[in-house]
């Protein structure tokens, strides 16, 4: 529970640093309150911060203005003496003081808030990669990959930008409302930070180590954020979206994973239990690989540069199938190239090493089957 | 004004720019030693505790608190790392193990190291480990598998406000090379 | 004309005498105007990169500059900026003024000083050469974190190591020689409470100088290290940590923007009193201050990292450390204004430009405070409320002090006034411009919008446009800065020794232009003086 300092100086400190504000300042132009309770301190305390040099800087500039406009030349000709006073600097170095030191009080008491994550409801852990979410829920085991799901056709000007363009993702975060959500954040290459500004939950994600943050969410509704630290080429184009709903809906959807995760689950029984022909894999291995890959390796597996290396001809995809495996289902050490093991099933794998070991000039003639790539796992 | 003055002025002022430079080294361990006493960023001691500094008399308390265990694997790791445990309830100064398992997918011999975290940060350092398999790199041949275990107590000074900790396990990649004695990614420190 | 010179000229090729004279110069005018000249150059070659960010940031979309290369031109605009623009106009300014305000003949260490400036066309040579590296320049921004830099940065990012450490020399040698300078050749009866403040505001930097730019050598040796022996300074990998690096590097990065302000501060108390026919309030507290705000500059760098996972007590520390740099730097605020107060004042362009910059820069000063408090930060951070914040306290801050000390002291350098009218309008034009480009980016960060991006959401998009139209008009107005200085120096009304009616300093009882060897005798300081 947030606790202020004093009833009728709370409710004067509210009416002054919510109710001006949202009158003066439209609200395009201010900070917005969020939906929890803590994004709406916070907004509190940014007015406060505002407000307080807003009216600083009136003081000030209204004296220079002052002194320009009655102390010009043409109106002052003889200018004034006095060097110093120790008495006003005095006063304007304890008044200052005196200054932040209110601030710092709501400051401190709204912190000490915000970094207690104790006695959470639900716990959710978020990897960063490049350029995408994984969320995993730790009671039920529920996990996926959160990816943008904006058309760069949009991107590139080629067609209109809809609503939510760069703000919208295959699968959201979903949370029920009225509950202690603790958010363990890490990444698994470069740092980056999950911001969602309706919450006020800012929190780096940083590879090797674990942080964390949490927020209680009373309304229903759609959120949606940026990765908040630069991680390499694609920084903008990771959003975050979080799906609040009431808990029994959540409850309900929590049921349908774990339901789909069965059904995944049998799909993945079947495609191993067959074998595939070519002509099939080859085309879902295209469309994996321009999902997914060609962002990196380019639609004609020429890549970029030694970066992004060119798979047409490479030693690689036309040489030994198991390190071929290896490389995309495990992705490789330091570098940008992510294990696709866990975002892909055994025939998207099997497909997609299919097509590239037959495309672009690489006639290996191999076919993988899923059942192979489910062997390596 | 004079020569030997400024001489020795240069000569001070060129020492302080280089005594900076080693302080920039020198942050590295200092920053290790304040995060030890501090538990700054989760980093666990890297050292085994002594079963003898263990203060027995507290395993009396009445406080619970619950850990909860995650692994994960690094790019270019072909292991599957999992917890045995999800969580579980420990009483400060009492011994606790709990294990990990690790199976190496792939068709090589593959040396991983495993590196902790611990959240909240500031409980870090009182999580002690006397038994970790991330005091040292673990090797595994190609389809084998095996239990690694943690034995740990909670030290009974934990803070009170502080009642539920994640322990967090990387594995990374130190080498994949069979047989080889080269490193394709060399980590040279001694991981603590 | 130096004599000895002038009978080799008699036998050389005029442009081989050209070269030999700026290359080998040890003249302390030469110098500072060598600085000069390479920071506006470098100046409209990271301003040059603004303005196709800015271009790409019109509208959402990607239009003319890919991800690709948008991270990389990011990078050097904040890395020449910092480095090559701000930095050596304040070493430029130091050379010129620092020796004639004190009444010394030249610097301490001239031949050191040649060096310390040529190191920078080769070091910012190298910089800009990654652009046509394979794998591009660096594209980590300019406080290039790791692992992003050293575990995923391109080749090229050993080049910007090598660039940096260069860089670094040359800013800590030419510390040294400002200090050594001033402890040792000031006039006689120049005592340290008699220095003009833009002189006080030097020595402070160069102590700061001198304490944190070993430290940045440190963290990018260890980048380097890290890349390529074998080292785990910054990888949880071999036991070491990314937010260690962020540490090691804003332990440098906070003094840092001191080091870019403080000269501009010093620049300020020049000015201000010399157009309000007044002496400078508080001359004494001013000192204080400074030195104040540069102690306090070593213990706040974690401002930078609340969202790393700092734990409470540590961020409680570092903002209440943070909030109050507030109150020195309110107290030089209050004083210039108090040194405006009941004065009499007139507003040629440099005294434009030195209200301008205490206006503008108490903006940005607010904006930093607003950063302090550290809920609203998990807000802020990232966002383009930060770069609306930095881009106040150092374009209408570090850039507007250095324009105002290029318009008070070039007639004392060239001998010729410039043109009143022109400067008028680049001041008016560029103040407009400014705050088109900037103010609506406190707005832009606060609607939600990150840092660091090409491309963005719609309702981002109005703030953006008006900013990239700002830009665009800023260009503009530094084109026609580059012609007034230009054609100043070219010809003009001449100048005066005293040029302004009001100030005072020893550097104004020589002629203007400053013949270029000045106070071989050391000057006679009056009683009871302080400029």
């Amino acid at each position: 529970m947030t606790s202020y300092a004093g009833g009728p100086k709370s409710g004067l400190m509210i009416l002054l640093l919510w109710g001006i504000p949202e009158v003066v300042l439209g609200a395009k132009f201010d900070m917005r309150p969020g939906v929890t309770e803590m994004s709406e301190r916070i907004q509190q305390i940014h007015h406060m911060g505002l407000w307080i040099c807003v009216v600083v800087g009136i003081i000030v500039f209204g004296a220079m203005f002052y002194s320009m406009f009655a102390h010009r030349r043409s109106r002052n000709p003889t200018p004034a003496t006095f060097t110093d006073s120790t008495l006003v600097e005095f006063i304007w170095t304890l008044i200052p003081v005196l200054i932040l030191i209110g601030m710092a009080i709501p400051a401190t008491t709204a912190l000490r808030d915000i970094e207690d994550n104790e006695n959470s409801d639900l716990t959710v852990l978020i990897t960063a990669s490049q350029w995408k979410w994984h969320y995993k829920y730790l009671a039920s085991g529920i996990s996926y990959y959160s990816n943008i799901s904006t058309p760069q056709e949009q991107i590139d000007n080629l067609e209109p930008k809809d609503e939510f363009y760069l703000l919208d993702v295959d699968k959201p975060l979903v949370l029920p409302t009225n509950k202690k959500i603790r958010f363990l954040v890490t990444a698994d290459d470069v740092i980056h930070s999950w911001w969602v500004p309706d919450f006020a939950v800012k929190q780096d994600a940083i590879p090797g180590f674990i942080n964390e943050a949490w927020a209680r969410i009373p309304v229903v509704g759609v959120f949606r954020g940026q990765c908040a630290e630069l991680c390499g080429l694609k920084h903008a184009y990771m959003p975050i979206v979080v799906d609040v709903r009431p808990e029994a809906e959540f409850d309900a959807w929590i049921e349908e994973q774990r339901l789909a995760a069965e059904l995944a689950g049998e799909a993945a029984v079947a495609a191993r239990a067959r074998t595939w022909a070519m002509d099939e894999l080859l085309s879902i291995g295209e469309d994996v690989f321009t999902k997914h890959c060609s962002t990196c390796h380019e639609r004609d597996g020429m890549g970029q540069g030694a970066k992004y290396p060119a798979l047409a001809g490479s030693e690689i995809a036309t040489g030994h199938i198991a390190d071929h495996l290896a490389r995309v289902m495990d992705g490789k050490a330091d570098s940008e190239m992510q294990a696709w093991a866990p975002q892909l099933s055994d025939l998207e794998i099997a497909a997609v090493l299919t097509y590239e070991r037959n495309s672009w000039g690489n006639d290996t003639g191999d076919i993988i089957q899923p059942l192979t790539v489910y062997e390596a796992r | 004004m004079s020569q030997r003055d400024k001489k020795r002025h240069t000569t001070l002022l060129l020492a302080l720019a280089v005594g900076m430079f080693g302080f920039a080294f020198a942050l590295v361990p200092l920053y290790d030693v304040f995060c030890e006493i501090t538990g700054l960023n989760g980093k666990t001691s890297g050292q085994a505790e002594l079963l003898a500094e263990i203060d027995r008399s507290a395993a009396q308390e009445d406080r619970e608190v619950r850990i909860e265990f995650l692994a994960s694997v690094a790019r270019g790791m072909s292991w599957e790392f999992r917890p045995m445990d999800k969580e579980i309830s420990v009483r400060p100064g009492m011994m606790n193990k709990t294990t990990f398992f690790v199976r190496n997918r792939s068709n090589k011999t593959v040396i991983g190291q495993a590196v902790p975290s611990v959240s909240p940060g500031q409980a870090a350092q009182y999580l002690k480990k006397i038994e970790c398999f991330c005091f040292e790199q673990q090797e595994l041949m190609a389809g084998a598998e095996m239990e690694m275990g943690v034995t740990f107590y909670v030290d009974a000074e934990l803070p009170a406000h502080i009642n539920e900790l994640t322990l967090s396990y990387t594995m990374f990649l130190v080498s994949d090379l069979v047989g080889s004695n080269e490193h394709e990614h060399l980590s040279s420190h001694n991981v603590r | 004309m130096d004599t000895h010179s002038e009978s080799k000229s008699k036998t050389r090729h005029p442009l081989l005498a050209f070269a030999a004279r700026w290359l080998l110069t040890t003249n302390h005018k030469e110098i500072g105007t060598l600085y000069l000249c390479l920071s506006f150059l470098l100046f409209f070659i990271a301003g040059s990169m603004a303005m196709f960010m800015r271009l790409e940031l019109f509208e959402p979309g990607i239009q003319f500059i890919d991800p690709l290369y948008y991270n990389q031109i990011l990078t050097l605009h904040g890395l020449i900026m910092v480095f090559g623009a701000v930095m050596p106009a304040f070493v430029g300014l130091a050379n010129w003024l620092i020796p004639m305000m004190i009444g010394a003949p030249d610097m301490a260490l001239p031949r050191m000083n040649n060096f310390s400036f040529w190191i920078l066309p080769f070091a910012f040579a190298l910089l800009l050469s990654t652009l046509f590296m394979e794998g591009g320049a660096p594209n980590f921004g300019w406080t290039f974190y790791a692992p992003l830099s050293t575990t995923y940065g391109p080749p090229s990012t050993d080049f910007f190591i090598l660039g940096v450490h260069m860089m670094g020399i040359s800013s800590i040698l030419g510390a040294i020689n400002i200090i050594v300078t001033i402890v040792n050749m000031r006039a006689p009866g120049m005592t340290y409470m008699k220095m003009p403040m833009f002189v006080w505001t030097w020595l402070i930097t160069a102590f700061l100088l001198i304490m944190v730019m070993p430290v940045l050598a440190g963290v990018v040796t260890m980048m380097l290290t890290d890349r390529h022996f074998g080292t785990s300074f910054f990888e949880a990998a071999g036991g070491g940590d990314p937010v260690l690096f962020q540490h090691i590097f804003w332990f440098f990065g906070h003094p840092e923007v001191y080091i870019m302000i403080l000269p501009g501060f010093g620049i300020a108390s020049q000015i201000i009193p010399t157009f309000a026919r007044k002496k400078l309030f508080g001359y004494h507290s001013m000192v204080y201050a400074t030195l104040a705000i540069a102690v306090l500059s070593f213990v706040v760098w974690g401002h930078h990292m609340f969202t790393t996972g700092m734990p409470v007590f540590a961020e409680l520390f570092i903002m209440y450390a943070t909030m109050l740099i507030a109150v020195p730097t309110g107290v030089k605020i209050f004083n210039w204004v108090a040194t405006m107060w009941r004065g009499s004042m007139t507003f040629e362009t440099p005294m434009l430009f030195a209200i301008g910059f205490v206006m503008m820069f108490t903006i940005g000063g607010f904006s930093g405070l607003m950063l302090a408090l550290v809920p609203a930060d998990f807000q802020y951070h990232d966002t383009y409320f930060v770069v609306a914040h930095f881009h106040y306290v150092l374009y209408p801050g570090a850039i507007f002090g250095t324009m105002a000390a290029v318009y008070y002291w070039l007639p004392k350098w060239c001998g010729h006034m410039y043109d009143e009218r022109l400067g008028k309008i680049h001041f008016w034009a560029a103040t407009f411009a400014v705050n088109l480009t900037f103010f609506p980016m406190h707005f832009t960060g606060l609607a939600g919008m990150p840092r660091r991006i090409p491309d963005y959401s719609l309702q981002f998009a109005d703030f953006n446009m008006v900013s990239s139209i700002g830009a665009g008009l800023l260009g503009l107005t530094q084109i026609l800065f580059l012609y007034i200085v230009v054609t100043t120096i070219r010809g003009g009304r001449k100048a005066t020794a005293q040029v302004w009616e009001g100030a005072e300093g020893l550097e104004w009882t020589i002629p203007s232009p400053a013949p270029l060897h000045t106070f071989s005798t050391p000057p006679v300081i009056a009683e009871g003086d302080y400029p």
